[in-house]
């Protein structure tokens, strides 16, 4: 198809609305049931998925949430924007917690063969086990800490899930180095320290950066399991009580908010990324 | 007492040779040109003069003290420049600078990085990245590098084998007023007997592989400065150049490639009839072998 002006704009523009269209065509509607006199006896819904609530639906009973967006009403009660900045709170600390370990251990794995031997097996065990089954150990971990259980659970949760992909591109980075690098740091007698903060970080650093975007992603899947489960306020916790609460608008509010967050964060790092992958 | 001394030096990967029983003695001052096919192990021997590799057997001495690791006071230009590319130019200098002189003050650092800088000509890019420099810039800096840690000897290693003909001569004019410049010991390995004569005081060179060892040495006498134009027409060079081209292709005494053919023998051999005659036939039917020899091809 030929490209006109504006096509990066009409036509995701486009899409959105075919969703919309077909969600909106899919949807429930309310319907009045009527006695003879033309008495309403009572309502239901119909449609095609009658429990699924419509676009217009769904704006009328989130709009509070997203015009008000700082507001708190009660403690899962609160405007979306002020939910999103609790996950991403915990995010962030999660995050940085899986940054801290995982790219030592990626190092180590990429430096040392005796090292990935000992230890590749135990981690491809653990890379795939879901959040769902990290959590309630997380939680039982920090059974002591009480009130705080639930938080440390989180943030273990999200930690140990999301350092898998910075531990495996960090060691393919290192692994990848040109021994040419290696070579000027060994003509140049350079010490352990010297060499690993002057050529090996450096080197890796491009690859570092594809597993953080790839680990924040991740966290930020986890996060919503994480709050689900513990019921910490937060866009999963409210979603998660909405759906308790039988108001489904807001879980497709949920949904959004997680997604268009997801995408953000994606398109920050991308852009960090971009920049180291320069050199 | 010559500065640089191999004797005997060996070398083999994975139990074929590569190098075997090399010799070579380099004098203070010295430019010697080392030249020989690709694959020869041309780059072996650097490596084992810069003491990225150890010898199997043999020994390289350095001022008469046995080499058993790479250092500083052997600067080598690597074919592949091997500059960090997260580092500017300065940067790049700067490492070896300062990881060489660290009891330097950092003006007299300074000074150290921007005079080889100047020395080759890249000044403007100082603070440039070297994705942003052609292949001739980056191996000035290359060469830059090496020579700002003031090394006993420069290595070049083919440092001009990836660079397009008219950035080749450029830079190997500017390594011949460089040397003369700086009166540094150099050892350059090539592929182009060429460049070997016009740049160095001696050219040696290396059979060809496997079990590669060097040649007699042939001694340049053409003075300095040299023409690039006149010494085409300088009999003494036409004559080195034909004997060391000579000495290498002599000493390819290996066919390059054999070629293994598969040879169809006729499908059917013929009923004997001398056995005796059976209902079925027996083994007086006519015997069809498939058999198939292979002959081999060598190619020169």
């Amino acid at each position: 198809m030929r490209s006109f002006k504006l096509d990066w704009l009409i036509l995701p523009l486009l899409g959105i609305l075919l969703v919309l269209g077909g969600w909106q065509a899919v949807s429930g509607r309310k319907a009045a049931r009527k006695d003879a006199e033309g008495k309403v006896v009572s309502e239901e819904r119909v449609g095609l998925i009658p429990a699924l609530p419509s676009v217009v639906e769904t704006w009328q009973a989130s709009r509070i949430y997203i015009l008000e967006p700082f507001a708190k009403r009660g403690e899962m009660d609160q405007g979306i924007a002020r939910f999103t900045w609790y996950s991403l709170l915990l995010v962030a600390k999660g995050y940085g917690l899986a940054l801290l370990i995982g790219t030592p251990i990626g190092f180590l794995l990429g430096l040392s063969k005796v090292f990935t031997k000992t230890f590749d097996p135990i981690i491809q065990i653990l890379r795939p086990v879901s959040p769902l089954a990290w959590l309630p150990l997380g939680l039982v971990l920090f059974l002591d800490a009480g009130k705080e259980a639930g938080t440390l659970g989180a943030l273990f949760t999200i930690a140990i899930c999301s350092m898998w992909p910075t531990v495996l591109n960090t060691a393919v980075g290192v692994r990848a180095i040109p021994q040419d690098y290696l070579n000027v740091a060994r003509v140049l007698k350079l010490s352990r320290t010297k060499t690993l903060f002057k050529v090996l970080i450096p080197a890796t650093l491009p690859y570092m950066f594809t597993g953080f975007r790839l680990s924040l992603g991740i966290a930020w899947l986890v996060i919503v399991a994480a709050e689900m489960l513990t019921g910490r306020p937060g866009v999963g916790g409210f979603l998660w009580q909405e759906y308790n609460a039988l108001v489904y608008e807001h879980i497709i509010l949920s949904i959004i908010t997680i997604g268009l967050v997801g995408f953000i964060l994606d398109r920050l790092m991308s852009l960090i990324e971009a920049r180291f992958k320069s050199i | 007492m010559s500065l640089l001394e191999l004797s005997k030096v060996s070398k083999a990967f994975n139990g074929s040779p590569v190098l075997c029983d090399v010799d070579l003695c380099i004098a203070r001052g010295e430019f010697v040109a080392i030249v020989g096919f690709s694959g020869a192990g041309k780059t072996t021997l650097i490596s084992l003069i810069a003491g990225l590799l150890r010898p199997d057997s043999g020994e390289v001495r350095l001022e008469g003290r046995p080499v058993t690791g790479p250092g500083p006071d052997r600067g080598i230009v690597f074919q592949n420049y091997s500059l960090l590319p997260w580092l500017t130019v300065y940067e790049n200098i700067a490492l070896a600078v300062d990881q060489v002189n660290p009891a330097w003050d950092a003006t007299r650092r300074r000074e150290q990085v921007e005079r080889h800088i100047a020395m080759v000509n890249l000044t403007p890019a100082r603070d440039k990245k070297p994705s942003e420099l052609s292949g001739g810039m980056r191996q000035r800096v290359s060469v830059a590098r090496a020579l700002a840690m003031d090394p006993q000897i420069l290595l070049l290693d083919e440092p001009l084998g990836a660079l397009d003909a008219l950035t080749r001569a450029t830079l190997q004019d500017e390594i011949s007023r460089i040397r003369e410049e700086t009166h540094k010991t150099v050892v350059l390995i090539t592929n182009d007997p060429d460049e070997g004569i016009y740049l160095a005081d001696r050219i040696i060179p290396l059979t060809a592989g496997p079990g590669a060892t060097l040649g007699p040495s042939f001694t340049i006498d053409i003075p300095r400065p040299r023409n690039r134009k006149e010494i085409n027409h300088d009999p003494h060079f036409k004559q080195l150049r034909r004997d060391v081209t000579e000495f290498l292709l002599a000493s390819r005494h290996r066919p390059h490639a054999t070629v293994t053919r598969k040879l169809v023998l006729p499908d059917i051999e013929p009923e004997d009839l001398n056995l005796p005659r059976s209902p079925q036939g027996g083994r007086r039917l006519p015997r069809r072998s498939h058999e198939i020899r292979e002959e081999k091809v060598e190619i020169e």
